[in-house]
């Protein structure tokens, strides 16, 4: 064997061993992701073993009870739909408007840069300090109390940040070019932004939205500081009806309990039995977000798909 | 004989004028879209102040209530003080000990969701071809995605009678099934960022490496990751700061007990898990109880901000430009 031969195995071997640092690194990458797919599946199958059988139409219709055979989350689900038309109502529009006044009209300055610090610290403030804030202002200083308004209010300043950064990046996507094109036209900026820039940077707007209140759904922390009860069996007034007729805006001052203070609170019972009703909540609960977190997948997808500027 | 202008601002001509009225009629026009103009800017303004407004708002009701509160127990005891005992009759305020709950769990968390998310975000990155990254990382993001009551659920009820089968001794209520489920909980974020970054460093960095003869696996340890550095570590730092906040799993999964220790086979209270802990009983307004949960969040968002500021710095001075 020559001399040169020889060399040309040895380096070959050297390759050899350093490629197989490449395989053995993406079954450790492989594993790793597997991992963590795995404990989502075992989630899922964990709440629908405990959870399917009490998954009955009784479920939604029945207030909670002590005797956990005959609860449900009838007011749970109320209590949440309710909290998330508030949600929706204050945090989409601010949300929006705030996204199109920092990207298409804020100039460049201070002012500006202090909001958009702001905007991204807010984003990483822990959700209990948004408990605490509506505690102390929207409980106590405003006097909304422990109501659907209060709990509305702090989730929709809780995905504020959500909304907006999902909307400034919406727009910044849009070329120049439509811009130029409105103007050469004619058209103000509000024109621009209202009959070109919002409709274009709708699908990645709504991506930010749904995410924003899929957020806001799954969000328990906040709302239990703000003194929400755990155990409510009656529904918020419905407007121009009751024995003492309620009002239109009555129900927004109405005490309440959402689908994860329920589950809460059934979690932290000792008897087995209701933690198949926390099992069942749950997987109600699982299926709305994932859902919610799907169909903005989805739709970020066909966005990018579709759109050839 | 006029231009009018409708709502939507488009121009109605009903009969022509000329010269100079056409002119003074269309400057008119004008003006009018102007000031309209201005007051939508107005509005959207104000719309965008809101975020301003709620962290003077969250900063203006911590501060006010916690200054009662300091001004009951002093500072130096508050930080040194090694008990925590606000609802009993012999009150002590040591706010170590709910930190020490908030440090170890933190830890549990973080010794999971760094090491998988930077393999994660290396084999997505370097080592995935493009249609298993498409469908990987939205499936990972859902992780982020499923709310934290049942993270803690599945914590309380799965993750510790499992743990308890290897380690009978392990009492319902710990530190340590609570932390790993946050730490499974954080993946995505450490993930998604640290891919993002390491993205972001340019093909002709790997090429160069590629042509030198490095393997996949040392480009992507020698030249990807020290290049995304900065990327990279303001990712753990996000992961860091949603540990601290992290607050259904702890108040589910590790009990509520204040126990000043770093032992995760315990069960201890965080600054969180306490704040739900009062919340969920019936405290009067204004009493030094409902005060020591703002002295408690106080503290909570002034580590997570700082963490915050960190990172934003890392990613400034450390940021390469390409």
């Amino acid at each position: 064997m020559s001399p040169n031969s020889d060399r040309t195995a040895k380096i070959r071997a050297i390759i050899k061993s350093h490629k197989r640092w490449d395989i053995v690194f993406g079954l450790v990458g492989l594993a790793a992701i597997t991992l963590a797919i795995l404990t989502l599946v075992a989630l899922f199958v964990q709440m629908t073993i405990d959870g399917l059988p009490r998954l009955s139409s009784e479920f939604f219709t029945s207030f909670p009870s002590r005797r956990a055979g005959e609860a449900g989350i009838l007011s749970a689900w109320v209590g949440s739909f309710l909290v998330m038309i508030v949600t929706g109502l204050f945090a989409i529009p601010v949300g929006i408007a705030s996204g199109i006044y920092l990207e298409e009209y804020a100039r460049k300055n201070w002012f500006t840069d202090v909001i958009e610090i702001n905007i991204s610290n807010l984003a990483g403030v822990p959700s209990i300090v948004y408990g605490l804030l509506a505690l102390g202002l929207f409980v106590y200083t405003f006097g909304f109390g422990q109501s659907i308004l209060s709990a509305g209010l702090t989730l929709a300043l809780l995905i504020l940040p959500i909304v907006i950064v999902t909307t400034r990046e919406a727009l910044r996507a849009i070329p120049q070019m439509v811009r130029e094109g409105a103007y050469a036209c004619g058209a103000t900026k509000w024109q621009v932004v209202s009959d070109h820039l919002v409709p274009y940077g709708m699908p990645g707007i709504l991506t930010g939205v749904i995410i924003g209140l899929s957020r806001a759904i799954g969000e328990t922390a906040p709302i239990i500081t703000i003194g929400a009860l755990t155990f409510i069996a009656f529904l918020p007034p419905i407007p121009f009806t009751g024995d003492v007729t309620a009002g239109l805006f009555d129900w927004l001052f109405s005490p309440f309990t959402v689908m994860p203070i329920q589950i809460f609170n059934w979690t932290s019972r000792p008897d087995p039995a209701f933690h198949a009703n926390a099992a069942a909540a749950s997987l109600v609960l699982v299926f709305l977000t994932l859902g919610m977190n799907g169909l903005a997948i989805w739709l970020r997808y066909r966005l990018r798909k579709n759109i050839n500027w | 004989m006029s231009a009018t202008t409708t709502t939507s601002g488009r121009i109605v001509i009903t009969e022509r004028l000329t010269g100079a009225a056409r002119l003074a009629e269309l400057a008119d026009i004008k003006t009018a879209r102007k000031r309209k103009d201005r007051i939508i800017e107005f509005v959207l303004l104000m719309a965008a102040c809101v975020s301003v407004f709620t962290t003077l708002a969250i900063v203006y009701i911590l501060l006010k209530e916690s200054l009662v509160f300091f001004s009951h127990v002093p500072l130096w005891t508050f930080l040194t003080d090694t008990q925590w005992t606000p609802l009993f009759d012999d009150a002590h305020f040591g706010i170590a000990v709910l930190l020490s709950g908030t440090l170890s769990s933190s830890l549990v968390a973080l010794a999971i969701a760094i090491p998988l998310g930077t393999i994660i975000a290396i084999y997505l990155s370097e080592f995935a071809n493009h249609r298993a990254r498409e469908v990987l990382k939205p499936v990972l993001e859902l992780l982020s995605g499923v709310p934290t009551i049942i993270y803690g659920f599945f914590a309380l009820l799965v993750i510790t009678p499992l743990l308890q089968k290897i380690y009978p001794g392990l009492p319902t209520f710990n530190i340590l099934s609570a932390g790993i489920v946050m730490g499974i909980m954080i993946i995505p974020y450490v993930s998604s960022l640290s891919e993002d970054a390491m993205r972001a460093v340019p093909m002709s960095l790997r090429e160069g490496s590629y042509a030198m003869g490095a393997t996949r696996f040392q480009t992507a340890t020698r030249v990807v990751v020290p290049a995304a550095f900065s990327g990279i570590a303001s990712a753990y730092i996000l992961g860091i700061s949603r540990a601290v906040g992290e607050t259904m799993i702890l108040a589910v999964a590790a009990g509520m007990q204040p126990n000043l220790t770093l032992n995760p086979l315990e069960p201890a209270a965080t600054i969180t898990s306490f704040i739900v802990q009062v919340a969920l009983g019936d405290l009067p307004h204004g009493s030094i109880g409902y005060q020591t949960i703002f002295a408690a969040g106080l503290t909570l968002l002034v580590i997570t901000l700082s963490f915050n500021l960190l990172g934003h710095w890392l990613r400034r001075k450390y940021r390469e430009v390409y």
